[in-house]
């Protein structure tokens, strides 16, 4: 089957019930989403399907075909920083980061269909996202800094 | 009963600190040094001056320091290259950046021209591990005067150079200046040529943190990028050609024996190899799903007849199962007569707190990556202890310590739960068998299920107090918790405090404050209990109680930013306080809660004031002190390990429930920034006074005082 991620298409052999974060992980070499807890309840495995953000660890693969799937690494375009990571960077709210790739994901879909949330709508947008650091008022900061005013 | 989870075992973590082990791995000589390093200018920590700093003479032959007394030491290439290697490693507490402030500040280099080279036992000094908020009171200082002594002898050699004299001179962003004739020369420049290995000098002076311009800065994270990229690679990341994927096939219950097994069909698949080892059953084949099969094909056999006790019935059972009291540094204080101070009081009050085992869950679960190549073993794995772990290895595959590589790249957390090795042994005994690299990521299952868990208690208080505000008596018998924070901080003349460890049927080990989330809990829910007895504000009797003026600070910083004598309270609202000190921190909590006509809970707002000397970066700080507040909320509210027949009832993270963004309260964090004191750790203190803070402000608004952790395991008050 044809996966597209970050705008490249991959042939892809698997198993049809894999998920699509082993297919990110293992075959494509796209490390940034992150395994957690393979039950959807943490949010580290977070990628944006048409638009939408996804716990990849259970989404079956073949239920991804022909849609558009953009993972952390599709986010940089020519070097230049996608604006949220920018406002990450600065509000530099992470300790061990490991759950910064589908934070940073779950922003980026908030954003771009709420471009100016209020705290509320961020707290309910990324309450599926655990940071186990415990930062979360950190990382509403960040979002907020990358929000319109 | 008794359970093997006691016995002595390589993996076992410890309940308290480790004491420091000598290290005795690192056969460092100069020559040895700087043929692994290059030439330049070295700077290590030693105890004794071995070497005499002489100009360019080279210290006399042979030069070896005593391993054991070297803990850190810092490289200056020919290039300029400053290159730091230490043995602390980094699990998101953000050492990295605050160790090169440090190193920045006194070396006068740019922070971008520093290497931080951590955790990997081939190329840094021995080091016990990262734990116990030691990084930055201890590698800290160690570093800061090996800087220093390397500034100095830069611009003696500078001065040599010149034909001038040295005090003339200044050392800023990685040159020499002569102010007289604005001559200029690199650090690298200096160092060409020359292979100088010098110890640290207790003599070179240090600039003082009011004097800070890097330390003492909020420096985002050096390595930030590399995080919100996705690119940094965590071991769960990490790829070799031609590696495998294992697995390892576990008990279906605690102490499970096994009867019989039959690995055939699962050797039968394709690329699989299985090992079967002792009580060991393990598989590798070249994707995680294949893997998964070969496991599934594993037809075993297992005597379950053990018993266990569960959660039901854990506290009576570890009080039940206790030993003598703990002796040596892990004692409690006695004096005065207990009996005669409840006596004389016009109050006594005895309780009993329970505490629930509960779970770290680093978001990266633990994981490892072994390489067999030419009888030489490295593994890289996500650990606190990386020589802990060599060590392990070294004893398991029967190896000399230097043919056993541990690498720690930076690590999806910790919080005192990866002090352990399990996964780095899995891995290294697949890769042995199948001569290719094999990576174990453990799932989140074996996570919560096969790590270990922050111990479940019992704390017995029996106490008395006068009207006027004194407390007479203070029997405090911890069962199984652990030691830190044991010792109350109060004036009490007539003092019996004990930890008795008892017979823990989970493994239990480090955690974040280690037991002083369990004593710290007891102590001061029980100090506030104290105070409405003698209808005393819980503030004021803890201020009039206080033994130590740190701790004073932060109770008076902490209730003014909180509005303690000042702020309304509405029906239904309650105000509560704890403080404490752990590993050089001081923390004060005020804690907001409202409890609804249905008993419902809401914590509204925590205001906490926190103390550590010097602060290194000040946001770096706050991420650390959030954390800790935010975690500690779990363990306060509803984070609880559920346990029967041998089993975890509730072993991932939709059944073990964590603080999520909605249920953080409003959060005010007062750092008290003690530029006069030297700096401490700031990743466990500031966890032991939620909790209490939490309970005595359900206490203030019900009069309920409850006794358990979880306080409200189902969001309501019983």
């Amino acid at each position: 089957m044809v996966l597209d991620v970050n705008g490249v298409k991959h042939e892809v052999t698997v198993d049809p019930d894999v998920e699509l974060l082993s297919v990110l992980r293992n075959e494509l070499d796209l490390t940034g989403s992150k395994y957690g807890c393979g039950e959807g309840a943490c949010g580290a495995c977070t990628v944006l399907i048409n638009g939408s953000p996804s716990r990849s660890c259970i989404t079956p693969v073949t239920s991804v075909a022909g849609k558009e799937i953009i993972t952390v690494e599709g986010l940089e375009k020519n070097g230049k920083l996608h604006a949220v990571q920018e406002a990450f960077l600065t509000t530099d709210p992470f300790q061990c980061s490991y759950c910064a790739s589908g934070m940073i994901m779950s922003a980026v879909a908030l954003l771009k269909n709420n471009p100016a949330p209020t705290e509320d709508a961020i707290i309910k947008a990324l309450n599926g996202n655990i940071c186990r650091c415990g930062t979360y008022p950190n990382i509403v900061k960040a979002i907020q800094l990358a929000s319109k005013p | 009963m008794q359970h093997s989870t006691n016995l002595p075992h390589p993996f076992e973590p410890t309940q308290d600190e480790l004491p420091p082990k000598p290290g005795h791995h690192f056969e460092l000589d100069r020559r040895k040094f700087f043929k692994l390093f290059g030439g330049g200018l070295a700077v290590a920590f030693v105890l004794h001056d071995l070497f005499s700093f002489a100009g360019e003479t080279l210290p006399p032959e042979p030069s070896s320091i005593p391993t054991s007394q070297v803990g850190a030491w810092i490289h200056i290439g020919e290039d300029g290259t400053v290159s730091v290697y230490t043995g602390k490693v980094e699990v998101g507490q953000n050492i990295r950046t605050s160790l090169s402030q440090i190193v920045s500040e006194e070396l006068k280099v740019p922070i971008s021209s520093i290497k931080m080279i951590m955790g990997d036992t081939h190329l840094v000094p021995y080091d016990a591990g990262t734990f116990g908020s030691r990084s930055t009171p201890q590698m800290g200082t160690q570093l800061r005067k090996a800087a220093a002594t390397a500034r100095e002898a830069l611009v003696q050699m500078a001065a040599k150079n010149w034909n001038t004299a040295a005090k003339t001179l200044q050392a800023e962003k990685g040159t020499v200046i002569d102010p007289a004739n604005n001559k200029k020369i690199g650090y690298g420049e200096l160092t060409k040529g020359h292979q100088l290995l010098l110890p640290i000098s207790d003599q070179a002076s240090m600039t003082a943190a009011a004097d800070w311009k890097v330390a003492g800065k909020s420096v985002r994270k050096i390595n930030g990028r590399s995080f919100i990229t996705g690119k940094h690679e965590y071991v769960s990341d990490m790829k070799l050609p031609g590696m495998l994927h294992g697995k390892v096939l576990r008990q279906p219950s605690y102490e499970a024996k096994l009867l019989e097994v039959d690995v055939s069909k699962a050797k039968a698949i394709p690329g699989v190899i299985v090992v079967h080892d002792g009580d060991f059953i393990g598989v590798a084949a070249p994707d995680v799903r294949t893997a998964g099969k070969a496991l599934q094909a594993i037809k075993a056999k297992w005597d379950e007849s053990t018993q266990h006790p569960s959660t039901a019935n854990i506290f009576e059972y570890l009080v039940k199962n206790a030993t003598a009291a703990a002796s040596g540094r892990n004692a409690g204080n006695t004096k005065g007569s207990v009996q005669q101070g409840l006596t004389i009081a016009d109050f006594t009050h005895a309780k009993t707190y329970n505490i629930n085992y509960i779970a770290h869950v680093p978001l990266e679960p633990r994981a490892a990556l072994a390489q067999w190549k030419d009888g030489k073993l490295t593994v890289w794995t996500g650990t606190q202890r990386p020589f802990g772990v060599q060590q392990d290895l070294a004893e398991v595959f029967k190896l000399p310590k230097e043919k056993v590589r541990v690498i720690m790249p930076d690590t999806g957390s910790g919080y005192g739960g990866k002090h352990s090795g399990e996964a780095a042994v899995e891995a290294a005994r697949l890769a042995q068998e199948a001569k290719k690299p094999v990576k174990m990521v453990w799932t989140r299952e074996e996570e919560f299920t096969w790590a270990y868990f922050r111990p479940g208690g019992v704390i017995e208080v029996n106490s008395g107090v006068t009207n006027d505000g004194t407390i007479t008596a203070w029997k405090f018998t911890n069962y199984n918790s652990g030691s830190a924070g044991l010792n109350t901080q109060y004036k009490i003349t007539h003092q019996q405090i004990a930890h008795l460890p008892s017979d823990s049927p989970l493994k239990q080990g480090s955690y974040r404050g280690l037991a002083s989330t369990a004593n710290v809990f007891a102590r001061e829910c029980h100090i506030t209990d104290l105070a409405r007895l003698i209808k005393m504000d819980q503030l004021h009797f803890r201020l009039k109680n206080s033994n130590d003026e740190r701790l004073t600070a932060v109770l008076e910083t902490a209730a003014k930013a909180f509005g303690w004598n000042s702020s309304a309270k509405s029906a239904g609202h309650g105000f509560g306080i704890a403080g404490g000190f752990e590993k050089g921190g001081y923390v004060a909590t005020c804690a907001e809660v409202i409890v609804n006509s249905d008993k419902e809970v809401k914590v509204v707002r925590v205001t906490q004031a926190f103390e550590c000397g010097a602060i290194v970066n000040p946001l770096h700080l706050e991420n650390q002190v959030m954390g800790s507040i935010v975690q500690g909320l779990g363990g306060a509210l509803f984070e609880a390990i559920d346990f029967a027949d041998g089993k975890i009832r509730n072993s991932g993270l939709s059944a073990y429930r964590v603080p999520r963004f909605s249920d953080i309260p409003k959060i005010e964090i007062v750092t008290i920034d003690r530029k006069d004191l030297p700096s401490a750790g700031a990743g466990e203190a500031a966890i032991i006074g939620i909790a209490p803070a939490i309970r005595n402000a359900i206490l203030d608004a019900t009069g309920i005082a409850l006794t358990t952790l979880p306080l409200l395991p189902n969001g309501v008050l019983g």
